[in-house]
Formats: structure tokens, C-alpha cells, sequence
């Protein structure tokens, strides 16, 4: 599994280039995530993928081939913090409703909603957390599940910043 | 000034040079063919719209400028996919306009409606949709410039109808491009130019791949600089017959599936490789695992996506390589290296200097005779055009060029029906060359119809089909791998030389070998076009064949047989 952050033009139809190129180059997405950035025209993707290094570093390439990517980095090898939200609505009852609470305590876990019959529990973190909590949860019965896919960013000063100069428009084609 | 969206295109176009464009009106264009009218600019009216893309594609690898194509919505977009997707693969800057249904009607499934930029995504470099006549004209140019730029490819622009009939203020000078900022990568660090450099001046046997690059980034003397500096052996890809003149000594001809044996012998035992502006594609390179296993490997390349794409290299320079040559240029220790170009010399006997043409005449046409007689009566003069398949290889082989775009066919795509508009397209890039089409009897049936834009145009080529009957080059895998059966191969064709009368165009059909040079004599002394109906052998086959997958020493030769083949056995 392979980890790529790219800044793209935040606008209609760059979502598809990225995938369809993915696609293109018979790379399987896990995840993939987009988000606003400080700038309000350039998005942030992080990009979790099936492939190795090689792969990788095609995928980077060619991303940054694409008009509307700015930039893309394969951080995989560096020192990085990701996180993965979920929010699980889990079967709880009278009876097990304290046994629920006492495992999110561990887990970190939030309930965010409270139904007679079910709770809906909001958690933070990495992939392998989830995947614990909701093997847990699992005998509870797990009604429904959303999650966001990974982000991801490089610890300390190791900083990955949006190219913000105006280049020419000569030297931004062929770069 | 306030213009019509349509306007501002024409004007937008004029501004930027341009001064042809091959196209095929419509509906959703409509309102830009009316500008044009009004316009200085000349429209090539095509019979199809793939002829329109390939016209443009052979344009712009003639002139070595931006090629444009214009069609309208629905299928006049679709038609031009292939065409698109063959300059995509062959890194050919072509600028498609295709016209659109009115913006409100966008995604309604409306008559002609189709959703081009969707469709061609993966085979340009870039697409766009414009729904604002203001933003045309930054938008075109925008295209212009990321077409041309980096490693150039097609770019399409769908301009909608109600842009095109709206009015905007245009300004040239304030609608500059404004491309989204990048990150500028440092090409290579001084690392790995020192190690380039080691490897260049310890080789014994180094061997230099040059591609199609060497022509795009306008290398051709520093390339030759370069490898007259270090005295390097060179060998060519399709693409990139012409950027080295075949002339020169060092120069040993084409690689790869149907390249030389001598050359593909000669990459086995190389203990250096030195790729420029190339991207080991499968057909140079056969089996990867077996290829050129005793060579480093130095890759020179603009596209850093295609570094150790299919083989893994030990100094990749990543830029352009005019500039990366001559950075290196002055670093090269001149080393005689006798016994590798003895060696060489040694694999390649006497082939080299043996003539086909003192050959004993057999009785037989060979489409060899055809192209080698062709090279001889245009002094290697002339712009040849191809298209796909086995007269496509006996091109590569049997002409010689000397000079940059000068060979123009469609390697990577490998575009049957390409021949003919591209030929039409870069007539118009070189007015005063002498353009010669030269096409299977298959090929040339996709696309004939662009006989009639010869004729309307009044623009003088030569087409030379080289008809065997069959779809030669299949017919060729069949007889090595299918036990001879040939499915769907034999092929029926109209009388060419009185297809071409009907056209409009002088017609000859040539059987024996001795009417070729007359033939083409009087073709080239003609003011107007003429085609020539080559009959040649019709179950010959192109040799050494290196089979698909196998390893690159692997060749299939020539088998006792009066025409003598290009290469002698080492």
C-alpha cells in the first residue's frame, strides 16, 4: 500500500482525471480523500493506493503531468501521521449499552447519537484502530458504517506546501 | 473590441500563427465556421473527421509547430478519437476544436450531444470545456502552449454553441494563459549527471538509443555534437529515423522488432545504453527480461514518468534533451573504442554496402525495390509519409533519411488510414517539399476518401500503395505463428489507378520492376498529383523479426530467398 498527497485546482471534473488515470494505469485506489486547503482554489487529495514503489512513483509522475495537479508526492517512506474517521452505528440495548461504553473508553471513541436500539459512535484514527474497534463491535451487531479514508501528512518540518509562485506558463507545461 | 465567440477563435487562432485548419463543419460549429469565413485563416474541408486529426497530427510533425483540427459536436467529436488518441501516443501537438450543444442544454442527451471531453481524457494531454466566449481566448491559448510544451500531445477544446455566438470584449495582450502554478522539480541532482558522466567515459561498449525526443526538442545538432564527441555507435527508433542523418557513420540504422540485426545484436552486447528522448517501448525492446543484460543504462528524458517505466536505469537525466546533451557534451573523453565498432562492423558483413538493386532480376516486384528506388530518384529528399504495417518497416529500412521530419508515421498508435491525411497535412506544413504517401492497399482504403480533399485543394503528392492483396503484416504473423491461415487477410481492392482517375487524379499501376524508376520520374516531373499502384510480391515478408515477447537476439531472418535481406547473420 502505497501513500501519495497531491494538491490539485479545486474545481469540476479533476477528481475524474486523477481516478480515471489510476484507472488508466490498472492501479487500484483504497482510498482517496479531498478536502479544501487554506487556498480556496487548490484541494488536497491523499491518495492510498494497491501498488508498490514502482507504481508509485509512475502514479506520482503522471499526476503531476495532469494540467490540474500542482503537485504530487509519494510519502510513503517518509515519517507520516494518518488518520481514518468513522462514524459506526452499532445495536445496543438496555443490557449492552455499559458493556459499548466501557470499550469506546479504550478506543477513544465518542458516541455521537443515542436511539433506543443503537448508537452511533464516532471514532478517530489509524486504520489498524478502527479496524480493532470495529471487530469489538462487531458481536453487537454493526448496523451501518461510514468512513472517510485515510489523510495523511508528514511529520515536523518535513513540510509539503502547495507551489504558490506564478510560473510561467512555459516552464509550468514542462516541469 | 466586442467580438462573437466565434471571433475571438478566428482571431484568438491568427494571433497565434496559425494559418490552416483541417475540419468538417456542423450544427454545434456553425457559428465559428461563419467567422471563418470572414477570417484570413484557410479551412481544409477533410471527408472525414479522422482525416481532419491526422492532417493536423502530420501538420504539426512536419512543421514541428501546433497542428488544428476543427469538427462539430456529436459525431463529428467521436470521429476524431483515433486521430486524437495516435498524436496522444506520439507525442504530436495537435490542437482539436470541437463545437458543443448550447450550455443550458449541456447533459440533456440533446441532438449531437456527446460528452467529448470525457471521452478523449485519456488520450490528450489536456481537455476543456469553454461555456463563456470570454474565456476563449485564454483558453486557446492556454492550449497552444501546453500542447507544444514538456513532452507535447494533443489538447481539446469544446467551446459550446452559445459561447461561440455570444459577445466579449477581446484583448489580446489581457488574455495571456494563466496555467495553474506547479511545483518546478530539480531535473537531476549533480550526483547523478557525475554518474552519467562515469559511465559514458569507462564504457567499451556504449550503444546510444535515439528517439523521436531528439526532433521535439529541436536536439539534432547537439545530439550529433554529443555523439561525435564520445564516437558513439547510434540506432534509431521509428519515431526517431531523422534526427541523425542515416549518412553518417555512426549511424546503424533502426532497433527492435524490425530493426536491423546487426543493431538489436549489438544492444545485447552493449555494456552501455544511452537512451535519448525514447521510452523502451515493447516493440525496441522485446522480452525485458533478457533485454541488454551486460548495459548500464542512461536515460535522457523529458517525461519523468517514463523513467524505469519498462527498464530499470542507473542514471536517469530527466529535461530537455537538447540541454541535457549539451551539458554533457563537453565532458566526453573522445575514445577511438576500435574494437567495439570493429565488432559491430564484424556483425554487420557486408550488408551494409550490398545494393538490393544489382540484385539479379527475378521477374518479381518486391516492395523493397519499390521504396529503395523511391530513395534513390529523391536524392532521400523527400517528406515520406506512411502508414501502418509492412511497407511501414520497408520504409524504415530501405529509405534513408537524413534530415529531421522527414519520416512521418504513426509508431505508437500504429494508425491504419494515417498515411494519407497525414501526408495532406504536412503538404501544407512544407508546401515546396516533395511529399510522398506511401501505404499498404489496406490501409489506404480506410481513409481514400481524402483523395477528393487532394483534389479540392489542388495540392500536389505522390501516393505510392504497395499492394500485395493482403493485409501484409497480419498475414505475415499468421504464416510464422498461425500455420499459414489466413483468416481475413486476403483482401479485395478497387482498381486504385481508376479509383484515382475518378478522383480526379492521374492514376499508374507499375508490375514490373523495371517501370518503377520511370514511374516515379514521371510522377515526381508531374504538377499534380499522381498515385501509383505498386503490385508487388504478395506473400513477402519483413525481416529479421524479433517475435512479439521474445528476447531481442531472436530474430526471424530471411530465409534462402533472391532478394537479399538488410542484414547479414553475425
Amino acid at each position: 500500500m502505497q501513500t501519495l498527497v497531491a494538491y490539485v485546482e479545486n474545481k469540476p471534473g479533476v477528481l475524474n482525471r486523477v481516478s480515471s488515470l489510476a484507472r488508466r494505469l490498472a492501479i487500484n485506489i483504497d482510498s482517496l480523500t479531498v478536502g479544501p486547503t487554506e487556498n480556496e482554489e487548490i484541494a488536497r487529495m491523499t491518495i492510498v493506493a494497491h501498488t508498490d514503489a514502482k507504481g508509485a512513483h509512475r502514479l506520482e509522475a503522471s499526476l503531476e503531468k495532469l494540467v490540474d495537479v500542482l503537485l504530487a508526492e509519494n510519502i510513503s517512506d517518509r515519517s507520516l501521521l494518518e488518520r481514518d474517521l468513522a462514524l459506526i452505528k452499532v445495536a445496543a440495548d438496555q443490557q449492552s449499552r455499559p458493556h459499548l461504553m466501557d470499550l469506546l473508553k479504550v478506543f477513544r471513541g465518542r458516541v455521537v447519537d443515542v436511539a433506543p436500539d443503537s448508537l452511533i459512535v464516532e471514532v478517530s484514527g489509524t486504520v489498524d484502530k478502527i479496524d480493532g474497534l470495529l471487530e469489538v463491535l462487531r458481536p453487537y451487531g454493526v448496523l451501518e458504517m461510514a468512513r472517510t479514508g485515510r489523510i495523511a501528512m508528514t511529520r515536523g518540518g518535513d513540510l509539503l506546501q502547495p507551489p504558490n509562485d506564478a510560473v510561467e506558463p512555459e516552464a509550468a507545461a514542462k516541469s | 473590441m466586442k467580438l462573437t465567440g466565434a471571433e475571438i477563435l478566428c482571431e484568438t487562432l491568427e494571433h497565434l500563427g496559425v494559418k490552416e485548419i483541417f475540419g468538417y463543419p456542423g450544427g454545434a460549429i456553425l457559428p465559428v465556421y461563419d467567422a471563418l469565413g470572414k477570417s484570413k485563416l484557410h479551412h481544409i474541408l477533410v471527408r472525414h473527421e479522422q482525416g481532419a486529426t491526422h492532417m493536423a497530427d502530420g501538420y504539426a510533425r512536419a512543421s514541428g509547430g501546433v497542428g488544428v483540427a476543427m469538427a462539430t459536436s456529436g459525431p463529428g467529436a467521436t470521429n476524431m478519437v483515433t486521430g486524437i488518441a495516435t498524436a496522444m501516443l506520439d507525442s504530436s501537438p495537435v490542437v482539436c476544436i470541437t463545437g458543443q450543444v448550447g450550455s443550458k442544454l449541456l447533459g440533456s442527451d440533446a441532438f449531437q450531444e456527446i460528452d467529448i471531453t470525457g471521452i478523449t481524457m485519456p488520450i490528450t494531454k489536456h481537455n476543456v470545456v469553454v461555456s463563456r466566449a470570454e474565456d476563449i481566448a485564454r483558453t486557446v491559448r492556454e492550449a497552444f502552449v501546453i500542447a507544444k510544451s514538456g513532452r507535447p500531445g494533443p489538447v481539446l477544446v469544446d467551446i459550446t454553441k452559445d459561447a461561440q455566438q455570444a459577445s466579449a470584449e477581446f484583448d489580446w495582450d489581457k488574455c495571456t494563459p494563466k496555467l495553474p502554478p506547479k511545483r518546478r522539480r530539480a531535473s537531476y541532482d549533480k550526483a547523478e549527471f557525475d554518474r552519467a558522466i562515469e559511465l559514458l567515459n569507462s564504457s567499451k561498449r556504449p550503444l546510444i538509443l535515439a528517439g523521436h525526443g531528439i526532433m521535439i526538442s529541436g536536439a539534432m545538432k547537439a545530439f550529433a555534437d554529443f555523439v561525435h564527441a564520445g564516437h558513439f555507435p547510434v540506432a534509431m527508433t521509428l519515431l526517431g529515423i531523422g534526427a541523425f542523418p542515416a549518412n553518417d557513420p555512426l549511424n546503424l540504422g533502426m532497433m527492435g522488432m524490425h530493426g536491423e540485426a546487426w543493431v538489436n545484436h549489438a544492444i545485447q552486447e552493449a555494456d552501455l545504453l544511452i537512451a535519448v528522448g525514447m521510452r523502451f517501448d515493447d516493440r525496441v525492446t522485446g522480452d525485458l527480461r533478457t533485454y541488454a543484460k551486460s548495459a548500464k543504462k542512461i536515460h535522457i528524458e523529458i517525461d519523468r514518468a517514463e523513467i524505469n517505466k519498462n527498464v530499470k536505469v542507473d542514471a536517469a537525466l530527466v529535461g530537455d534533451a537538447r540541454e541535457v546533451l549539451e551539458a554533457l557534451e563537453p565532458h566526453m573523453e573522445k575514445t577511438a573504442r576500435p574494437d567495439w565498432h570493429a565488432r559491430i562492423k564484424e556483425m554487420q558483413g557486408d550488408s551494409a554496402v550490398r545494393d538490393i538493386q544489382s540484385l539479379p532480376d527475378t521477374g518479381h516486384l518486391y516492395a523493397a525495390h519499390v521504396i529503395n528506388d523511391l530513395w534513390k530518384e529523391t536524392n532521400g529528399d523527400a517528406i515520406v509519409v506512411t502508414d501502418v504495417g509492412q511497407h511501414q518497416m520497408w520504409e524504415a529500412q530501405y529509405y534513408h533519411h537524413n534530415k529531421p521530419r522527414t519520416l512521418i508515421t504513426s509508431g505508437g498508435l500504429g494508425t491504419m488510414g494515417f498515411a494519407l491525411p497525414a501526408a495532406i497535412g504536412a503538404k501544407f506544413a512544407k508546401p515546396d517539399a516533395d511529399v510522398w504517401v506511401v501505404v499498404g492497399d489496406g490501409g489506404f482504403q480506410m481513409t481514400m476518401s481524402e483523395l477528393a480533399t487532394i483534389v479540392q485543394e489542388k495540392i500536389k503528392i505522390n501516393i505510392a500503395i504497395i499492394n500485395n492483396g493482403y493485409l501484409g503484416m497480419v498475414r505475415q504473423w499468421q504464416e510464422f505463428f498461425y500455420d499459414k491461415r489466413y483468416v481475413a487477410t486476403p483482401l479485395v481492392a478497387p482498381d486504385f489507378a481508376a479509383l484515382a482517375n475518378a478522383f480526379g487524379i492521374r492514376g499508374e499501376r507499375i508490375t514490373a520492376r523495371a517501370d518503377v524508376v520511370p514511374t516515379i520520374r514521371s510522377a515526381r516531373e508531374c504538377k499534380e498529383s499522381v498515385l501509383i499502384d505498386f503490385r508487388v510480391e504478395q506473400e513477402d515478408s519483413v525481416y529479421p523479426m524479433v517475435p512479439a515477447g521474445a528476447s531481442l537476439h531472436e530474430m526471424i531472418r530471411r530465409p534462402n530467398n533472391p532478394l537479399v535481406e538488410t542484414s547479414a547473420e553475425p
